[in-house]
Order: structure tokens, then C-alpha cells, then sequence
């Protein structure tokens, strides 16, 4: 079928042929009144949206499942890590601590993802395709390798409790599968900030340089404080370091996208992700204190209250960028105003 | 391989697989002649058979529809400003601009909207103040008995079909797919609801219907396209202020269409999405505007989030090994 035939009408070299005649109509052609000279616009100071509202979709993913999944996920990677480190070092209490950890956090973070689907029964959808344009689609198949090498790693700290022929096949597995599922799990601490940066909104995609290694450094944060706080505290050393570095870590990369985002940093600051944020600093100085403190003391009591510190900063950090970013899509300011100096910039 | 990973790099068809795909189709639609009859809104429930999105007063001018969304696919916004209309003297009455006039009735609109969509309305939307007469006398209102300047912009907003589709490009169950026609179509059956293409878009348009889990917009009218009939709202306009027609034609006509305005006076008449070079490379729907995109409730210049994806990755990676050698450094630095 022809172009004219389609549509009744057709552009030609020399302009438009069979154009209906409503169809060019002019408005504002009929007036009598010439327009007047002198500029009349008066450019306005602000920024002008549709009756103020948001120009993008604010998420749909609720917080305690996808906030909750973004630090779950980290405990999880930062947990088999540490994990792996312990068995290797000869740390057998740390490593069942970890081990543990770091299944409980995976198991929890399927859940949570699969129960934020509109329809969970399709979860498997997500096994379709393979496509590196989507941080879901890679995460999940991330997931997919992590999941059971984490799960049959900490099923060797149960077997006792197995029946003797899975106890000593799972005995055999468990330190091989451990090891493996540190090739995964450094990049499911540090994926969850490309997922949610590869977003139209505001907070998350700004500062999608940033997001990774805020992500990982507060996954390690996480998983050292967690592990710390169940490790017998002549073992947990390691936990200990990588808590304290990640936490500091994490604040030095918090306040670098404070500083570059500008204007759009604005929801990181104010209402509840600005609460959130705050008192996740405090966690932060508190935890890494008295983690400091146990270092030189081995005390179990700063090694508890120090780890859950830690922890308690991570998931503020995790929330508190979360509810921004919602924040942040819900206010047609941080959509128009930056896209308008860049268009204006571009003139 | 940074090309490959953009779903659709010059021309979404071929790029997505279809060896020989018929001319790539879209909708211009030129808000100029456009008249708020809404049939376009009608046309769309009716053939694809959408639940209602509740009735409600909005005090967003004729506006009660109040954006895209999963039940709206399309949406006729209408903007009352004080300022002439191209050569036009339609003097009205001191109308109502800008937001609700009294608070009650701003409540109101408020809490049917929802505080995630913005409920704080009465944003500029694009008024203007007039500037003193050369002769420095403050301007008189048009006519003597107090009425002023109004033109009452409107315009039939829709997916946009974006030959860089962020919706696409992050979909994980390959739901959102590429048509023949370089349309981006869901496919109810395969979605489950991630979500991941609700904040993806930059035009705020696909959303997830609450009590069904799945996401859904405009298809292009998929169906009636591929028995050669133009899509239900196309049909339904009685102005063709929406247009339907293979794209390169239609951005060859909305460019005369824009020449011949701005003969006629109306200046501030610009296309919005015909730009093959823009940061969504081009949309597959585009519109002739009469204002700044924003104040129709468009980005004024959207990217598709997935051209900063490659950049993305290159930090996860980085970062993942930063988080590695921490693990590493702090066994090898721990004593006992
Ligand atoms: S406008 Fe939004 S929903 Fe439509 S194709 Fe573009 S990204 Fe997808
Ligand atoms: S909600 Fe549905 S269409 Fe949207 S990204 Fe997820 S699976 Fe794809």
C-alpha cells in the first residue's frame, strides 16, 4: 500500500498534495489586530510545569521490599565474602556466622523481589532473556548463579542436622561452592546502583557514577557489622576492617553526590530521606567507633552494638536514597529544570 | 558493542531484527487545531477496551483526566493562559489561570490526585505579565469592559513510541517489544509486573494498573495497524490535529505546518519529538507545540537513561573489584 493511499494524502517534492482542507486551518489567521511591538514576554523566574504536576512516574516498587532488597542483596554479597575470607584464614566461627548470614539475606531478598511483582506466579518471566540493556534482567541472573552456591555453602555449617549421605556430599561442596559464589558476589553489592540509576528519576540517575560504589561500600558495611556482631571476637578482626572501611567509604561517597548532584540533591536533604540520611551518619560515626574500640579491647558487647550500628547505617543509606529518589520523580522541578538549563545550554 | 546495547540505533525496526519492516508509522499530532472534544480519550477506552480511571473534578481547567497512566492512554491537556493567540482578539472574561481558584475546591483536587503525582497544584503554567505601553501608561486590558487576553492551549498527549525506548531497553522479561511498524508494544501475557519501566520512561507515560499487577499503554492501536487501519484515536479526531502516516512523511508535513504558522504570526509554534538527534533519538509520536514543552507536561529534553548505561556498568564493575580487594586487604590486614 501506497503512502497516499494510507493516509489520503501525500508530500511531494514541491509540498503537499490531496490535504484535506480542515486540515489547514490557521489559527489565529481570522484577527483583526496586528501583534503589537516590543517584547511582551516577560521570561518567568521559575520553572512552569502542567498545574504542578510530575512530569515521570514516580516508582511503584514499595520500599520495604526493593529498599529492603538493596540492602538485603548487599549483606548478602558482602557476607559470602567474608565468608570465603574466614574459611580460607581458618576462622571457623566467622565463616558459620557469615555463611549463614549471607543465605538468610539471599532467601530473604527472593522473597522480597518476588513478592514486589504485580504477578509473582510469573517471577520465571524473568528467565526469558538474557539483556545487558536491563540491571534487573543481569541481576537476576546474578542471583540465579549466587543463590544456591551461598545456600549449599551455608547448608555445610547444618549437618548435623542432615541425614548422613546429603551431610557428606554438602561437607564436600560446601568450601568449593563458598569460593565460587565470590565471583558473583562482589558485582550483586555494586549492580543494585546501576538498577536503580538506569531510572528516568532525578536522585537515582544523577548520581549513577556515584551509586555503585556507595552500594558496595555500604554493603560491606553491612555485612561486616552483621558478621562482627555474631563472630566470637577473637575471630572477627576482618569483619571489623571491612565494617569500618566500608562504612567510611560509604560516607565519603554520600557526601561526593551531595556535592555534585547540586540543586537535585535537594530531596537527599529534606522531609524523610533527609531524616533517614542523618541518622544514618550518626550510625555511622557510632558504629565505627565502637567498632574501633573493640579492635584494641575484643569485646563482644562493642563487637554487638558496633556491628548492628554498622548494619542500622547501611539500611538508612539504602532507604534514605530510595524514598529521595521517589521524592525526587513525584516534583516536576528536578525533571524540568535540569533538562531546561541543558536545552537552553545547547542553543 | 555500546552501539548493540541500545535497543533500535538508527531505525528501531531493522535494528531489532525485522529484516524487511514496513515504513516505520507514528502519530504527528498538531495541538493547534486541536479543540478538547476528547473524542480522541474515547476512542482510545473504547477499541482497546479500557477500565475507567475514576471520575473525578480535577480543577485543572477542562482537564479531568489528569495525566497518561495504565487506563489512560490518551490524555488532552488544556492550558488557559493570558495572552493572545497568534493575530487573535479572543478577549474572554477574566477565566480562572493556574490553579484552583478557591481552597476547598484545591483541596479537593489535591486528594484526588494522590501526593506521588504531585498534589501541590497551581504551578505557573505559563502566564504573562504586559509590560508598559511604549508611551510608559500601563496596558489596558483588551476591551473596556474589564476583559482580558486568553488562548486556551490543548493538546492530546500519548506514548510517545521513542526510537530509543528506556521502557524497552530495561524491560527483563522481554515484555516490551519492537513492532514491524518501530512501535513499542507489552505483551500482557508475558509481564509480571517488575515495574522497571514505570520510572524508566521519560515521559512519565507507562504505568501499572493497580488491581492487575501488569503495566500497560498505547500500542499504536497494534491491532488495527496491522490490517492497515489507522489507530481508534487518529480515526476519531474530527479536526486531525492527530495525524497518522508513515513518520518521514509526517515530519515533512508537520515542518510546512510549522512554516506556515509562523507565517501567520503564532512564533511560539515548535515541534517536539521530530529531532532525530535528540536524546531519545527521535519519537515515533510527535507534536506540534504552541509553548514550552513543560508547560504541556512534557520533558523539555528527555534522554534515554540507557545511554549512560555503558558508563554505568564501567563503575559497577570498578566498584565490584573495589569491594573485592577491600574484602581481601582487610583479612590480609587483620591480626589476629
Ligand atoms: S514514551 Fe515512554 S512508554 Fe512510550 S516508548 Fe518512550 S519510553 Fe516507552
Ligand atoms: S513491568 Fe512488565 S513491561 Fe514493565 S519492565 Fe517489568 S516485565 Fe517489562
Amino acid at each position: 500500500m501506497s503512502a497516499a493511499q494510507e493516509t489520503g494524502s501525500e508530500v511531494r517534492r514541491d509540498g503537499l498534495h490531496h490535504v484535506a482542507p480542515g486540515r489547514e486551518a490557521l489559527i489565529g489567521s481570522r484577527g483583526g489586530r496586528r501583534p503589537s511591538r516590543g517584547g511582551e514576554v516577560v521570561p518567568p523566574a521559575e520553572f512552569r510545569s502542567y498545574y504542578g504536576r510530575a512530569v515521570i512516574k514516580p516508582p511503584v516498587w514499595k520500599a520495604h521490599n526493593i529498599a529492603g532488597y538493596l540492602f538485603l542483596g548487599g549483606v548478602a554479597g558482602g557476607a559470602a565474602l567474608l565468608a570465603a575470607g574466614a574459611d580460607l584464614t581458618g576462622r571457623p566461627g566467622m565463616r558459620r556466622a557469615a555463611r549463614l548470614i549471607s543465605a538468610s539475606a539471599t532467601g530473604l531478598s527472593l522473597s522480597v523481589l518476588t513478592r514486589d511483582l504485580g504477578r509473582p506466579e510469573r517471577a520465571v518471566h524473568m528467565l526469558r532473556v538474557v539483556k545487558p540493556t536491563s540491571p534487573m534482567s543481569i541481576g537476576t541472573w546474578l542471583l540465579g548463579g549466587f543463590s544456591p552456591l551461598v545456600a549449599v555453602a551455608a547448608l555445610g555449617e547444618m549437618s548435623a542436622a542432615l541425614p548422613r549421605r546429603a551431610a557428606d556430599l554438602v561437607g564436600l561442596l560446601a568450601r568449593p561452592s563458598g569460593l565460587a559464589a565470590t565471583a558473583v558476589a562482589p558485582a550483586i553489592t555494586t549492580y543494585t546502583g546501576a538498577l536503580i540509576a538506569n531510572t528516568a528519576v532525578p536522585v537515582w540517575h544523577e548520581s549513577h557514577r556515584e551509586l555503585p560504589y556507595l552500594f558496595g561500600a555500604s554493603a560491606l558495611a553491612a555485612a561486616g557489622g552483621l558478621v562482627t556482631a555474631t563472630t566470637p571476637a577473637r575471630e572477627a578482626a576482618p569483619a571489623r576492617l571491612a565494617g569500618i572501611v566500608g562504612s567510611v567509604a560509604a560516607q565519603v561517597f554520600d557526601r561526593a553526590i551531595h556535592r555534585r548532584l547540586g540543586m537535585v540533591a535537594e530531596p537527599l536533604t529534606g522531609g524523610r530521606p533527609g531524616r533517614l540520611l542523618r541518622a544514618s551518619r550518626w550510625c555511622a560515626r557510632a558504629g565505627t567507633a565502637l567498632l574501633a574500640a573493640s579492635a584494641m579491647r575484643h569485646s563482644r558487647a562493642l563487637d554487638v552494638a558496633g556491628g548492628l550500628a554498622l548494619a542500622a547505617e547501611s539500611a538508612l543509606t539504602k532507604f534514605g536514597y530510595f524514598h529521595a529518589g521517589t521524592a525526587s520523580a513525584a516534583d516536576p522541578k528536578y525533571t524540568v529544570l535540569p533538562q531546561r538549563e541543558r536545552a537552553e545550554a545547547a542553543q | 558493542m555500546t552501539e548493540k546495547l541500545l535497543e533500535g540505533t538508527k531505525d528501531p525496526a531493522p535494528d531489532s531484527g525485522y529484516p524487511q519492516p514496513p515504513r516505520r508509522m507514528g502519530f504527528f499530532t498538531d495541538t493547534s487545531v486541536c479543540i478538547g472534544c476528547k473524542a480522541c480519550e474515547v476512542a482510545c477506552k473504547e477499541w482497546n477496551l479500557i477500565p475507567d480511571d475514576g471520575f473525578s473534578l480535577l480543577g485543572m481547567s477542562y482537564d479531568n483526566t489528569g495525566m497518561l497512566g495504565a487506563d489512560t492512554w490518551r490524555h488532552v491537556a488544556f492550558i488557559e493562559q493570558d495572552r493572545p493567540l497568534g493575530r487573535q482578539n479572543n478577549a474572554v472574561a477574566l477565566m480562572p489561570t493556574g490553579p484552583s481558584a478557591s481552597a476547598p475546591n484545591a483541596l479537593m483536587v489535591a486528594a484526588g490526585l494522590g501526593e506521588e503525582h504531585g498534589a501541590r497544584l497551581g504551578t505557573e503554567t505559563g502566564a504573562i505579565q504586559l509590560e508598559p505601553n511604549t508611551d510608559g501608561k500601563p496596558r489596558q486590558p483588551v476591551s473596556a469592559d474589564g476583559r482580558t487576553e486568553l488562548r486556551w492551549l490543548m493538546a492530546s498527549d500519548v506514548c510517545k513510541h521513542c526510537t530509543h525506548a528506556a521502557c524497552l531497553d530495561v524491560c527483563p522479561t522481554g515484555s516490551l517489544f519492537r513492532t514491524e511498524f518501530g512501535t513499542v508494544v507489552v505483551q500482557e501475557d508475558i509481564c509480571n509486573g517488575c515495574g522497571y519501566c514505570v520510572p524508566a520512561c521519560p515521559y512519565g507515560v507507562i504505568d501499572q494498573r493497580k488491581d492487575d499487577g501488569r503495566v500497560w499503554k498505547c500500542t499504536l492501536c497494534y491491532d488495527r495497524m496491522s490490517d492497515g487501519q489507522e489507530p481508534a484515536c487518529a480515526k476519531a479526531c474530527p479536526t486531525e490535529s492527530i495525524q497518522y502516516g508513515p513518520l518521514d512523511e509526517l515530519r515533512e508535513r508537520a515542518a510546512h505546518r510549522v512554516a506556515r504558522l509562523h507565517d501567520a504570526g503564532v512564533a511560539d509554534a515548535r515541534l517536539y519529538g521530530a529531532d532525530p538527534d535528540d536524546g531519545v533519538g527521535g519519537t515515533g509520536a510527535f507534536f506540534l507545540l504552541l509553548d514550552k514543552p513543560e508547560v504541556y507536561g512534557f520533558p523539555p529534553d528527555p534522554v534515554v537513561t540507557t545511554r549512560d548505561l555503558p558508563a554505568m556498568w564501567r563503575h559497577t564493575l570498578f566498584a565490584a573489584v573495589a569491594v573485592a580487594a577491600t574484602a581481601l586487604a582487610a583479612f590480609a590486614g587483620a591480626r589476629r
